[in-house]
C-alpha cells in the first residue's frame, strides 16, 4: 500500500470510528465561550462560566469547551472571536451585548462554525443565533418586593449601558414597585461600564449617601451588594446569587440559568440539527431563577411575590400589561394590552422609560 | 431633581476616599520620575498591591498586613523593572508597559482563590471631639488610616524633596545624571530606591481599592486608575501637592458625576465620565513635546538610560 492511499484509508477509518461529522476530521465537538468580564465577578460571566463547565460534565469527553475572559465590546472582539473560530471552534457563544456586530462578521468568514450571540437581535448569517433571557421578568418581581420593604420610598439602581435589556429591566421594576407604593422614587446612576469594581461601588455609595435603602444593580460585580451590606441597607443581586457578599442586605437575586441552553444547543450541533433561531426564554424554563428570599421579607410580601413568579411562568400575567403610559404621558399600552416582542415599541428595542420615571436616558 | 439630597459633607468624604489610591500611585510615581526613571507600569504594580495585600489580609484577618504585603509586592515587582532598566539598561517605556501587563496576568493567577470573599474590615479611625465637628469633623477625622498616611506620604514627600539632602540628591540624580555621577552619588542606587519606593507606594494605593473602597478582589480591578496616577504626576507637574489637587480634581469629578445622577439631574454622563481621560490625553499630548515639557518643568534626565562610562 502506497503511504497517500494508506494516510486517507486511516483517515476514513478515522472518521468513520468516530461518525465525526466534521469537515477537518476532528472527533471532539469544541464549544468556545466569549465573556466580556471574568470568570470571577460573582455576577454575569461567573454564570456563563458555570453554564460551561455543566457543557463539559454533560458531555464528558465527546465535547471540549474553552473560552476567553475579559475581551472589551468592539473591534478588539473580533479578534478574539476569528481566533477562536480558526482554533477549530464548532460553536462559539458570544455572551455581551457588544459582540453583536463581531460576531456577524466573524460569522460570515466562518460558514462552517455556528454563533451563538446573547442579547442582541441581529442574525445576518445561517449560521446565527440569538438568545436572551428575559430579565424583566425577575425584575417585575424584585420591584415588587422593593416597593414592598423600602422605608425610605427612595430605591437606588446602578445601570451599565443604555440599551433595551437594561432599560426594560429599570421600567419593569419601576411599574411593579410603584404599583404596590405608589411614593416610591427611583434613583438611577449609569455608570457606562459592566465592570468596574470601583466605580460600582461608588456609585453605590453616592446612592446609600442620598437616603436609598434598597439597592438594584445592572452590573456584574458584587461590589454594589458589598456596599449595600457594609451600609446596613436592602439589596438585590444580579445574574447570580450575591448571599456571600451580603449575607443580610440580599433580599433575593435574579439568577440566570444558561446550562440546559448550552447544552440543548451544543446537542443540536453534535446531532447536525441545529439552525439559526431566536431564543427569548424567561422565568417558565429556567433561565430566570431566583435565590432564596431572606427571612427579612415578610410572609405575606414573600408570598405575593411566590404567586407572581407562578403567574407569569403558567403565562396568566405578563409584566407589561396596560395601562402603560410612557414618560411623555402619551399611551403605550392600552388598558390591558401586553406588550409586544418586537416591532415598533416592541420590548426588544425599548429605548424609552415609561410614566412617572423622572430621569432621562442618556444617548 | 433634588439637589439638596446631595449632602457636600458625605460627598467630600468620599472623594476623599476615591482619590486615595490614585494619590498614593502618584505620589509614588512622582518620586521615581524625580530621580529621572519614568515607569509605566503602575497599573501593573498597583494591581499585583491589590491581590497580595487582599490574599494576606484574608488569610491573615489583619488588613495591616495586608497594606504591608501589598507594599512589599508592590516594591518586588517595581523592581524586576528596575533591574532590567537600571542593570540591563532596557528601554524605560516598554519595560513598563511589559511591567503593567505582567503585572495584570499575574494578578489574575494569584488571585484565582480570592473571588467572591470578603476581607476583614479596615476600622475606621473616629477621632473623639474632632469628628463631632460639624461639616468638618466627618471629612477630615472621621476617615480610615490610610487616608491619613496617604496625607501624611504627600507632606512629607514634599518636605523630603525641598529641605533635606536626600530629596536634593534624588533631584540631582533626575536633572542631570552624569553630573550627579561625577559628584560621586550612586546614580543606579538612587534610582533602584526610588524606583522601589515608587512600587510600594503603588501597591498601596491597590490594596487601598480591594481592601477598603470596594472591598472585594477582581481580576482587573484597578480599571486604568494606574494610568490616571501616571497623567496626574504631569497633570500636576512633578510638585507633591499639585498632584494631591488633581487627584481630588479627578475623585471629584467621578464622585460628583455619581452623585449628581443619583440626584436626577440631567447631565450627559458620557461627557462627564470621559473628561478625566481626554484632560489625560490631552496632558500626555503636551508632555511628548520638547519644549512644553520643559516649561512643565520635568526633571531633566526624565526616561534616559544612565551608564556610567557614557
Amino acid at each position: 500500500m502506497k503511504r497517500r492511499t494508506l494516510l486517507a484509508a486511516s483517515a476514513a477509518a478515522l472518521a468513520l470510528a468516530t461518525g465525526g461529522a466534521f469537515a477537518d476530521g476532528h472527533a471532539k465537538t469544541k464549544v468556545g465561550f466569549i465573556y466580556v468580564g471574568s470568570i470571577g465577578d460573582g455576577g454575569w460571566n461567573y454564570e456563563h462560566n458555570e453554564a460551561r463547565k455543566k457543557v463539559q460534565e454533560h458531555f464528558g469527553d465527546k465535547v471540549e469547551t474553552f473560552f476567553q475572559e475579559r475581551v472589551p465590546e468592539g473591534a478588539d472582539a473580533e479578534r478574539a472571536i476569528t481566533q477562536m473560530a480558526l482554533q477549530g471552534a464548532d460553536l462559539i457563544f458570544t455572551t455581551s451585548f457588544g459582540y453583536m456586530d463581531p460576531t456577524n462578521a466573524v460569522a460570515a468568514k466562518f460558514p462552517d462554525v455556528k454563533f451563538e450571540h446573547a442579547t442582541g437581535y441581529k442574525r445576518e448569517h445561517p449560521n446565527v443565533s440569538t438568545y436572551s433571557a428575559r430579565f424583566y421578568e425577575g425584575r417585575a418581581v424584585i420591584g415588587h418586593i422593593a416597593g414592598k420593604m423600602t422605608k425610605t420610598n427612595k430605591i437606588g439602581y446602578i445601570a451599565s449601558f443604555p440599551i433595551p435589556e437594561v432599560i426594560r429591566g429599570i421600567n419593569s421594576a419601576y411599574l411593579h414597585a410603584k404599583k404596590v407604593n405608589p411614593d416610591v422614587e427611583f434613583n438611577i446612576v449609569w455608570v457606562f461600564t459592566w465592570e468596574d469594581a470601583a466605580k460600582e461601588a461608588d456609585a453605590a455609595k453616592a446612592l446609600i449617601d442620598q437616603g436609598v435603602d434598597v439597592l438594584m444593580q445592572h452590573t456584574d460585580t458584587t461590589a454594589p451588594m458589598l456596599k449595600a451590606e457594609e451600609a446596613g441597607i436592602m439589596a438585590f443581586g444580579q445574574a447570580s446569587d450575591m448571599i456571600s457578599a451580603g449575607p443580610t442586605a440580599q433580599l433575593t437575586s435574579i439568577i440566570d440559568d444558561w446550562a440546559p441552553y448550552y447544552i440543548a444547543r451544543t446537542q443540536a450541533v453534535i446531532d447536525g440539527t441545529w439552525e439559526s433561531k431566536d431564543t427569548w426564554d424567561g422565568i417558565e424554563p429556567g433561565m430566570v431563577a431566583f435565590a432564596d428570599m431572606s427571612d427579612r421579607i415578610p410572609e405575606d410580601v414573600r408570598a405575593e411575590a411566590t404567586q407572581m413568579i407562578e403567574d407569569i411562568k403558567t403565562g396568566a400575567y405578563k409584566p407589561f400589561t396596560g395601562p402603560i403610559n410612557k414618560q411623555d404621558g402619551s399611551v403605550w399600552l392600552k388598558e390591558g394590552e401586553t406588550a409586544a416582542d418586537f416591532g415598533d415599541d416592541g420590548l426588544a428595542g425599548m429605548s424609552f422609560y415609561v410614566e412617572g420615571l423622572t430621569a432621562e436616558i442618556p444617548n | 431633581m433634588d439637589l439638596s439630597a446631595i449632602s457636600p459633607t458625605l460627598l467630600l468624604a468620599s472623594l476623599m476616599v476615591a482619590a486615595t489610591p490614585i494619590i498614593l500611585a502618584a505620589t509614588g510615581e512622582l518620586i521615581v520620575e524625580k530621580s529621572g526613571v519614568l515607569n509605566l507600569g503602575v497599573e501593573g504594580m498597583m494591581i499585583v498591591g491589590a491581590i497580595c495585600g487582599f490574599a494576606i489580609a484574608v488569610e491573615s484577618g489583619s488588613p495591616t498586613l495586608g497594606f504591608i504585603a501589598a507594599a512589599t509586592g508592590g516594591a518586588l515587582l517595581s523592581l524586576i523593572f528596575g533591574f532590567l532598566t537600571q542593570v540591563l539598561l532596557s528601554n524605560q517605556v516598554a519595560t513598563g508597559l511589559a511591567l503593567t501587563l505582567f503585572g495584570l496576568g499575574l494578578s489574575s493567577m494569584l488571585g484565582q482563590s480570592y473571588v467572591g470573599i470578603r476581607p476583614p474590615a479596615t476600622e475606621k479611625l473616629d477621632i473623639p471631639f474632632l469628628s463631632d465637628i460639624p461639616f468638618i469633623g466627618p471629612i477630615l477625622f472621621n476617615q480610615d488610616i490610610i487616608v491619613y498616611v496617604t496625607l501624611a506620604l504627600v507632606i512629607g514627600t514634599w518636605a523630603v524633596l525641598k529641605f533635606t539632602r536626600a530629596g536634593l540628591i534624588l533631584r540631582a540624580v533626575g536633572e542631570n545624571h552624569d553630573a550627579a555621577h561625577a559628584l560621586g552619588y550612586k546614580v543606579v542606587r538612587v534610582r533602584l530606591m526610588a524606583i522601589a519606593f515608587g512600587g510600594a507606594c503603588a501597591g498601596l494605593g491597590g490594596a487601598y481599592l480591594s481592601l477598603v473602597r470596594v472591598p472585594q478582589w477582581t481580576e482587573g480591578m484597578t480599571a486604568g486608575a494606574g494610568w490616571i496616577a501616571l497623567a496626574i504626576v504631569v497633570f500636576g507637574a512633578w510638585r507633591p501637592f499639585r498632584v494631591l489637587l488633581g487627584a481630588y480634581l479627578f475623585g471629584g469629578v467621578t464622585v460628583l458625576q455619581l452623585n449628581l445622577q443619583a440626584a436626577g439631574v440631567a447631565i450627559p454622563v458620557e461627557y462627564l465620565s470621559m473628561s478625566p481621560y481626554l484632560i489625560t490625553i490631552a496632558v500626555l499630548v503636551i508632555m511628548s513635546s520638547g519644549k512644553a515639557k520643559a516649561a512643565l518643568s520635568a526633571p531633566g534626565c526624565l526616561g534616559r538610560i544612565f551608564h556610567a562610562s557614557s
